[in-house]
């Protein structure tokens, strides 16, 4: 493979500095990069490697009642910390609907946050693609799409955001910290994915040399915890990218939704946060009808972008089904198969 | 291989045989400890790496390489080229007998498919080999590609599969279809599949002067020896090939391949040991995968539910430089009692590797169209599947109306559907939830794989310590050949496993034919069979025809071989240990030769298949459309079963396998520039741990005194057929809509559910 520098800083300051650098790329736990470089798709001159770092791998319960999860949380860590995922179930029951057991073990939050997408064309370097190579064109486009983005795409590139975890921690009002050369600072997760329009090489907000410390989520978070569900649809039961997901989060007070929070994941180039949709519920009774009504919002704005037409009317129908599923209260434990239609099958073991 | 130490630990159970004892893997130890030694694991001292360069596009020519810019990284020591290789002896190009396949090799700059060979770079590490490979940056003439069904004029090929005639006929068929009172009429399509074995297509080769030593997986040693000595102009002894351990082969690895055959030649470019290992990606090319196929189904049934008629069509694909055509409408010439049957294929060329045999070629493809078809005839007569099938029992081959050498399908149906608890199936479709309110269907499908036998012969050796020994080059893919095959050599020589030494997996070893056809433990038992006999008659003589033997004067009563002692037939009192009888010849040993083949008496006399039934249960959930199956029962009769633990193992991967088929696997081709977009084993799905539901397996008892010796009809391959369509079956069962398109997908239940 191509020779590349490998650091391994002491301090942030120093990782900050270091990746500041034309060429250098974060490592974190390298599930995806380590990959992407294999496959010659990311050609780094410098790895600054940031698992030797102290102080990111903690979960912090704040004054305030939010919390801090460090950037190098492993996901499994995370999705199996009793306290975590008794207060944000929806977040970890996409984690656990993730990848395999073997990667979650590895994979980092902030890597997750800031995974590539798995569009095809993106990793088959003979193609055009606008993503890797700027101005190159989008062979995705009139290809093989049937995967593709649905929503907040353009005629530049028509990828889409691989993550689960991104899913609820969007709808959820995530904050993510940022060190960078001028000091620390704070985005909305939302903020942080950035839609494709005519740039689709910049893909979020961060800048040079910018590390992700931690994602923090806010007091309000923990109030969803009895009416919060994650939904994936996929092509095999685990170890599967998802067709369409959907994260939906109720705070249901005498009868009524209070507050709805939901986002939808596999539809464009971010965590598609669906605020339209969370708009028609707030006050409503949690009926059927209220849910379609919903989903009709969410996905108001939907077009295909190949031969994906049916993610649409699949998205619709996720996101009602999350919605009861999550009126109906969240599970007391996370079920078997997480995230799956299937969860409530009988006899099902853990995945 | 005496170097290995294989372990039979924990304590096997003896009850008499041998044969028919569920031994576990006698290599499993080793496997699970990591010292099982695979192709790839060796390291000859002073060896290089070699890595391939693949086109990236599918046909046209190569323009240029940069070979001074790969040259000039670190490491990197040689690279080969078409301008610059070693000379073959023969042209790669020629095909010298009808298992001989074209390959790349550098021959030219042409380029035929994506992913085919275009340069070796050879280096001090991996690292540097594949950063060479990188900087190669190759620059071509570009041509459009041929993709798809669709992709030209269609043609009928010479012959399908292994000389199969394209088209068959067994009475008229157009009358048949006028005298039916129902037919149906549908069209089915499977894509293309890649064997994706676990254990990369890999070589390490040696050249010691004249002499090539070489590690290498391969489901034929003998068969890739002779196609090495004759590509590289050497004679057979002068080449040593070790397989020990395949880590899955599925036939990708019976032939000698094009990348293998690099590895060779980069060796001796460099006159240093050389190892390639292809890459994932590297795997969807040049070694071979299942056609797409679009299958035409024509039926007709009287009233009474009895086929009339049977027309099967199928369509496939070849490369544009080879002929293989997957002979999926062969399926229907075996298993259901129409009195009219015609089977045709025809086929386009497209920029593709050639596609070749994998696991149950043609039976697989064809199964699944075949018994979805079968399926949507017993619907339209308003009969239940399996009573369909059973009107329709086909008592003799209906293509060839020979009998059947054995045939205990009505058992599986039987024993299947009781162990299902198919007799409550309701008719229509659409009629069972669960608890959960998924939709609830059943399906089933029958099974059926030819009983093969290919060439092999053994060696076998009693010697003066009371232990034997039997060599042969068998292969050991991952079914159990070096336990199976030993039960058999145990058995044939009269003594416990554990004092059988058994050799497998080098070429230095007799021919074992080739691991394949699910005929590899029917083959090679037989040999084994012969040789054990033959040693135990070397014996026999000597102890019958000594007076001082108590056995002496028994040669027409004729003597028994049973723990290590030949004893009287007529009185079992009388006998004495091979120790005692080679002691007294004053001989170290006695050796013998056997061998297994094909008869042709009996291939005349009889049709001789394995036959199964598989029944699915599948869960769809009725607004997202995601498919689960949640259950399969499976009842398969393959004649004599040599160790059921293994049997059900390999049984077990069809099923699974059969599932896959219907809802996860596909190679998606880009049909713009021919390139597998999914070339890698997160996209490419197979059933992950969580897709396999509770699987059982039922070997139902046949006896078959005509397939061979020890009445074996092989498993490998059965498993796919049958479970494939009875899954697709369920799915119709659960949710009233008939998909078509295999594997079926989200999209195509969604809208209709």
């Amino acid at each position: 493979m191509k020779p590349f520098d490998y650091v391994r800083p002491a301090t942030v300051a120093e990782a900050v500095a270091a990746a500041a650098q034309p060429g250098a790329t974060y490592l974190a736990a390298g599930t995806n990069l380590l990959d992407l470089m294999k496959g010659g798709v990311s050609r780094p001159d410098r790895l600054v490697d940031i698992t030797h770092l102290d102080g990111l791998d903690e979960i912090e319960h704040l004054a305030d009642g939010g919390l801090r999860i460090g950037a190098l949380v492993s996901n499994a860590d995370l999705a199996h910390d009793v306290d975590f995922a008794k207060s944000y179930p929806a977040v970890a029951e996409a984690l656990l609907s993730g990848a395999s057991a073997q990667l979650r073990n590895a994979a980092s939050v902030g890597g997750n946050l800031l995974q590539r997408t798995r569009c095809a064309y993106f990793y088959d370097t003979a193609s055009r693609c606008n993503k890797r190579e700027a101005g190159s064109g989008c062979d995705a486009r009139g290809g093989e799409n049937r995967t593709h983005a649905v929503l907040g795409w353009s005629e530049n590139c028509i990828a889409t955001h691989p993550s689960d975890f991104c899913v609820p921690l969007v709808a959820l009002d995530a904050v993510v910290e940022i060190e960078g050369r001028n000091g620390r600072r704070e985005i909305a997760l939302d903020d942080l994915h950035r839609l494709p329009g005519s740039t689709p090489e910049r893909e979020s907000a961060l800048e040079p040399g910018d590390l992700i410390v931690a994602v923090r989520l806010p007091p309000a978070a923990g109030g969803f915890a009895a009416h919060a569900r994650y939904l994936k649809v996929r092509e095999r039961t685990s170890y599967a990218f998802a067709m369409v997901s959907a994260a939906a989060a109720l705070r249901i007070e005498n009868g009524k939704i209070a507050e709805a929070r939901l986002a939808l994941g596999g539809v464009a180039a971010k965590p598609w946060r669906a605020r339209a949709a969370e708009d028609v519920l707030r006050g409503v009774a949690p009926t059927a009808d209220a849910f379609q009504e919903a989903a009709r919002r969410a996905l108001a704005d939907a077009k295909p972008s190949g031969d994906n037409a049916f993610k649409i009317e699949l998205a619709r129908r996720i996101v009602v089904r999350a919605l009861i599923l999550a009126a109906a209260g969240t599970p007391a434990r996370i079920p078997a198969l997480p995230a799956s239609p299937f969860a409530t099958t009988s006899g099902a073991i853990h995945a | 291989m005496p170097e290995l130490n294989l372990t039979s630990a924990p304590a096997h159970l003896r009850h008499g045989s041998n044969i028919g004892q569920p031994l576990t893997r006698r290599d499993g130890v080793l496997k699970v400890k990591g010292q099982a030694t695979y192709a790839a694991d060796n390291h000859p001292p002073g060896m290089l790496f070699a890595v391939m360069a693949v086109s990236s596009i599918a046909r046209g020519r190569v323009t240029s390489l940069d070979v001074a810019a790969s040259k000039r990284h670190p490491g990197v020591v040689e690279i080969m080229t078409s301008d610059h290789k070693p000379q073959l002896a023969i042209d790669p190009e020629i095909k010298t007998n009808p298992f001989v396949f074209r390959m790349e090799v550098l021959q030219s700059h042409e380029v035929r498919y994506a992913n085919q060979p275009i340069a070796v770079v050879i280096a001090e590490t991996l690292e540097a080999a594949t950063e060479g490979a990188v900087l190669l940056a190759p620059r071509y003439e570009t041509l459009p590609a041929l993709v798809g069904l669709d992709a030209g004029e269609s043609f009928v090929p010479p012959v399908v599969g292994v000389g199969n005639p394209t088209e068959n006929y067994r009475g008229d068929v157009e009358a048949g279809f006028a005298s039916a009172e129902k037919q149906i009429d549908a069209i089915y399509e499977t894509p293309p599949q890649y064997h994706n074995a676990m254990e990369p297509h890999a070589i390490v080769a040696h050249w010691d002067g004249d002499k090539l030593s070489i590690d290498m997986p391969t489901q034929g040693l003998k068969l890739s020896l002779a196609r090495i000595a004759e590509l590289f102009g050497i004679a057979h002894d002068k080449i040593h090939i070790r397989s020990p351990f395949l880590g899955g082969g599925f036939g990708s690895k019976g032939l000698m391949a094009g990348p293998q055959t690099l590895g060779i030649m980069a060796a001796k470019l460099v006159g240093k040991p050389v190892k390639l290992v292809l890459r994932r990606e590297q795997m969807y090319g040049p070694v071979g995968h299942r056609a797409p196929t679009r299958q035409r189904l024509r039926i007709g049934a009287d009233g009474d539910g009895r086929l009339t008629a049977l027309d099967h069509h199928a369509r496939t694909v070849s490369s544009t430089f080879d002929d293989f055509y997957e002979p999926a409408a062969d399926a229907s010439h075996t298993l259901y009692a129409a009195p009219a049957i015609r089977t045709s294929h025809d086929a386009v060329r497209v920029n593709t590797g050639t596609p070749l045999f994998m696991r149950a070629p043609g039976e697989a493809t064809g199964s699944i169209a075949l018994e979805s078809a079968v399926d949507e005839m017993a619907w339209a007569c308003g009969i239940d599947p399996l009573a369909f099938r059973l009107k329709n029992y086909a008592e003799v081959e209906p293509i060839t109306s020979k009998p059947f050498s054995s045939k205990a399908l009505r058992a599986c149906y039987e024993q299947g559907a009781a162990r299902f608890g198919w007799a409550k199936r309701p008719l229509q479709p659409r009629q069972m939830r669960d608890d959960a309110g998924h939709l609830v269907g059943w399906g089933m499908g029958t099974a059926t794989f030819p009983a093969l036998m290919f060439q092999a012969e053994a060696r076998a050796v009693i010697r003066r310590d009371g232990t034997g020994a039997m060599e042969i080059g068998a292969h050991d893919m991952g079914q159990g050949a070096w336990t199976a095959l030993a039960q058999i050599a145990a058995d044939e020589l009269g003594l416990d496993i554990d004092r059988v030494e058994f050799e497998a997996g080098s070429s230095d070893l007799p021919d074992a034919g080739i691991a394949g056809g699910s005929a590899h433990t029917a083959t090679a038992g037989a040999a084994i069979h012969g040789a054990g006999a033959a040693v135990i008659a070397k014996l026999a003589d000597l102890a019958t025809g000594d007076e001082r033997s108590p056995l002496f004067g028994a040669g027409n009563a004729g003597v028994i071989a049973r723990d290590g002692r030949l004893i009287r037939r007529d009185d079992e009192s009388r006998g004495e240990s091979y120790a005692e009888i080679l002691a007294r010849a004053g001989v170290a040993e006695v050796e013998a030769r056997g061998t297994g083949a094909p008869n042709p008496a009996a291939m005349e006399e009889y049709a001789m298949h394995a036959h199964g039934a598989v029944f699915a249960e599948v869960k769809v959930d009725p607004e997202l459309g995601q498919i689960r199956v949640s259950r399969m029962v499976g009842a398969f009769a393959a004649g004599r079963i040599v160790n059921p633990h293994l049997v059900k193992s390999q049984l077990f991967g069809g099923m699974i396998w059969g599932m896959s088929f219907a809802l996860h696997e596909e190679a998606i081709t880009d049909r713009r520039s021919g390139r597998i977009m999914n070339a890698n084993l997160g996209e490419y799905h197979i059933p992950v741990n969580a897709d396999v539901p509770p699987l059982d397996v039922i070997t139902v008892e046949e006896h078959d005194p005509h397939v061979n010796a020890l009445g074996i009809k092989g498993v490998g391959e059965i498993g796919i057929t049958g479970s494939a369509g009875a899954v697709a079956n369920a799915v119709w069962h659960a949710t009233g809509v008939r998909v078509r398109r295999f594997p079926i997908r989200i999209e195509e239940l969604l809208t209709q559910l």
